[in-house]
């Protein structure tokens, strides 16, 4: 799952963010931001990503480096995401 | 009075105090001065002399203002470029101002090694961070008639136009700013914007002027976090632009009242929609809100005094103090109230025109009053109400404001004609809710050129701001009857 998650964050971020040729290059938990790889606009951007593909809602309190700075870090985040709206269904 | 002087005389006044905080630095004043005269002694080391220009390329941080203050001690001319910037218009800018001097950091220095090389001229490049070891240089740096810096705008014919600022230019702005502002010693201001970016960089100016605390951001991209240190800090000033607003105002989690300690906001670069500066007003109900409008040839042109936000929520106000804005024809014959004509600007902070660019400091700076001064012309078209004040009605060029930023048509559309397959580009501005204006570039092109070909082609050779956001294909362009492409059309449609 969490590979899968993975893998739809980094092509969602090589398509709209990477123009340049080191779309491969980026390590799992480079920062985005220090790469200059997102900015301000470039968050909402996949937030609105984050909200539709997986069908989470991002609280604005979460948008934090700690879960969306990395492609580690925003794949932890989402399957957390995940697995909280999981348990209350079950319950 | 030197701009230097603003670090300095505050250093004296106020060695203790917090001077700057910066991610977890916290720097006082004593500390920041003593940074930059160590700096200034260094580029001295490094044989630079007085009016030489120092490119400050760095993203925000303690290093940038230390850069800046240490060239002026240093006697030298400094120009902050946007750390977006590729290497092909650092070059450019490199060669333009003749720089002798380039300061970045490691996660820049790659691009600006590419740079250098294409930059004979420069005689070093240094990268933070940096000793702070030497002793200040001893001789007076100079007085201020003197260059200070030199600011790269877009300019309409797709290369940046480097405006000239003297100290005394810089004085005056900020003794202007800082009066209706009401600033003091008292203040603690947070800004996100980038230092490359005049009001970013004046935020830094000011504070050091009136012994203020900054404290400043790296950028806006997680508002939680400087919202969390808007309030930790207990700021006291927030200035904004009306893409950071529009962000801001996104969020859900925010009550009136939770920011206490702030006194006021700024916004400039465009106007804030009706529907924001109500909703600003009622998170921030103790903030004063202040709508400005400015360029980077004069910094600021006019703010509205916040008291008339409410009689005048469209207007950008009046002549910032000390300073004439009126509009003319024309001839340059003055106009009555309700006709349109450009604003003029009058006032010592007026820039002295356009570094090695005559032409277009003809056209900016023409005659004024007297017959040793100059007025600006600033391209923009305005009208006045009965009571004098001012409304912003459209640019008389092409250029688009995006997130705050100008760009020029002519500079993103160069860069798409170097893409293979590409027969005609027009790029026009199109309204976005967060950006203002968003990038849209209309293509006529060889099969096989697709949207991401583009975007990606302009991502690797421009500033981000200046990428498009959408890509229209078309078989051919409208054109007018002289040939030319017709963007007025591209525009309405």
């Amino acid at each position: 799952m969490k590979q899968d998650i993975c893998l739809a964050v980094r092509r969602f971020i090589s398509e709209n963010f990477l123009f340049r040729d080191d779309g491969e290059a980026i390590t799992h938990d480079a920062s985005l931001l220090d790469a200059g790889i997102i900015d301000s606009t470039g968050v909402l951007e996949l937030v609105s990503f984050l909200e539709t593909t997986f069908g989470i809602a991002v609280q604005d309190e979460e948008m934090l480096p700690e879960n969306l700075d990395s492609i580690r870090a925003i794949s932890n985040y989402v399957s957390r995401k995940l697995e909280s709206s999981k348990a209350q269904l079950v319950v | 009075m030197r701009v230097e002087s603003f670090l300095l005389e505050s250093a004296r006044r106020f060695p203790d105090k917090t001077a700057l905080v910066a991610g977890p630095e916290r720097l006082s004043y004593a500390e920041l001065a003593r940074r930059a005269g160590a700096f200034a002694g260094r580029l001295r080391e490094l044989g630079l002399s007085r009016g030489e220009r120092v490119v400050v390329f760095l993203h925000n941080s303690p290093e940038t203002i230390v850069a800046v203050f240490g060239t002026l001690l240093a006697g030298g001319v400094f120009s902050v470029v946007n750390p977006g910037t590729k290497a092909d218009k650092l070059a450019y800018i490199l060669n333009h101002c003749a720089a002798q001097v380039l300061v970045t950091e490691p996660r820049l220095a790659g691009l600006a090694q590419t740079a250098r090389e294409r930059a004979p001229a420069l005689a070093a490049m240094l990268v933070a961070p940096f000793e702070y070891n030497q002793a200040p240089p001893k001789e007076n740096p100079g007085i201020d008639l003197d260059l200070a810096m030199i600011v790269y705008t877009s300019g309409s014919t797709g290369f940046p136009k480097g405006v000239m600022m003297t100290h005394a230019n810089i004085v005056a702005a900020a003794t202007s700013i800082t009066t209706y502002l009401e600033s003091s010693a008292d203040d603690i201001v947070l800004s996100v914007l980038p230092l490359a970016f005049d009001y970013g960089l004046y935020q830094a100016l000011m504070c050091a002027k009136v012994g203020a605390t900054l404290i400043l951001e790296k950028s806006f991209t997680y508002p939680a976090v400087v919202l969390e240190k808007l309030k930790s800090e207990r700021a006291t000033g927030f200035p904004l632009v009306p893409t950071l607003a529009a962000m801001l105002l996104q969020m859900k989690h925010l009550q009136p009242g939770m920011f206490p300690d702030l006194r006021y906001i700024t916004n400039t670069a465009a106007a804030l929609p009706k529907a924001h500066i109500h909703r600003l007003r009622a998170l921030f109900p103790g903030a004063k809100l202040y709508s400005m409008y400015g360029l980077t040839e004069c910094k600021r042109c006019t703010y509205l005094p916040p008291e008339q936000l409410d009689v005048r929520p469209e207007s950008v106000g009046i002549a910032i103090p000390g300073t004439e804005a009126y509009v003319v024809d024309d001839q340059g014959e003055r106009v009555p109230p309700g006709a349109v004509g450009e604003l003029v600007i009058r006032g010592a902070h007026v820039m002295k025109g356009y570094w090695a660019d005559e032409e277009a400091t003809a056209r900016a700076l023409k005659p004024g009053l007297y017959p040793w001064e100059k007025v600006l012309y600033t391209g923009d078209l305005f009208r006045t109400d009965e009571a004098g004040f001012l409304y912003f009605v459209s640019r008389k060029d092409d250029i688009i404001k995006t997130r705050g930023e100008k760009v020029s048509p002519k500079e993103v559309e160069n860069v798409i004609y170097e893409l293979a397959g590409v027969r005609e580009v027009a790029v026009i501005g199109v309204p976005d809710p967060i950006l203002g204006q968003a990038i849209k570039a209309i293509v006529a092109a060889d099969e096989g050129v697709r949207e991401g070909d583009v975007i990606r082609h302009c991502a690797a050779r421009l500033e981000e701001f200046m990428v498009p956001k959408h890509v229209e294909f078309r078989g051919q362009l409208p054109k007018s009857e002289n040939g030319k492409i017709a963007r007025k059309e591209l525009i309405a449609a």
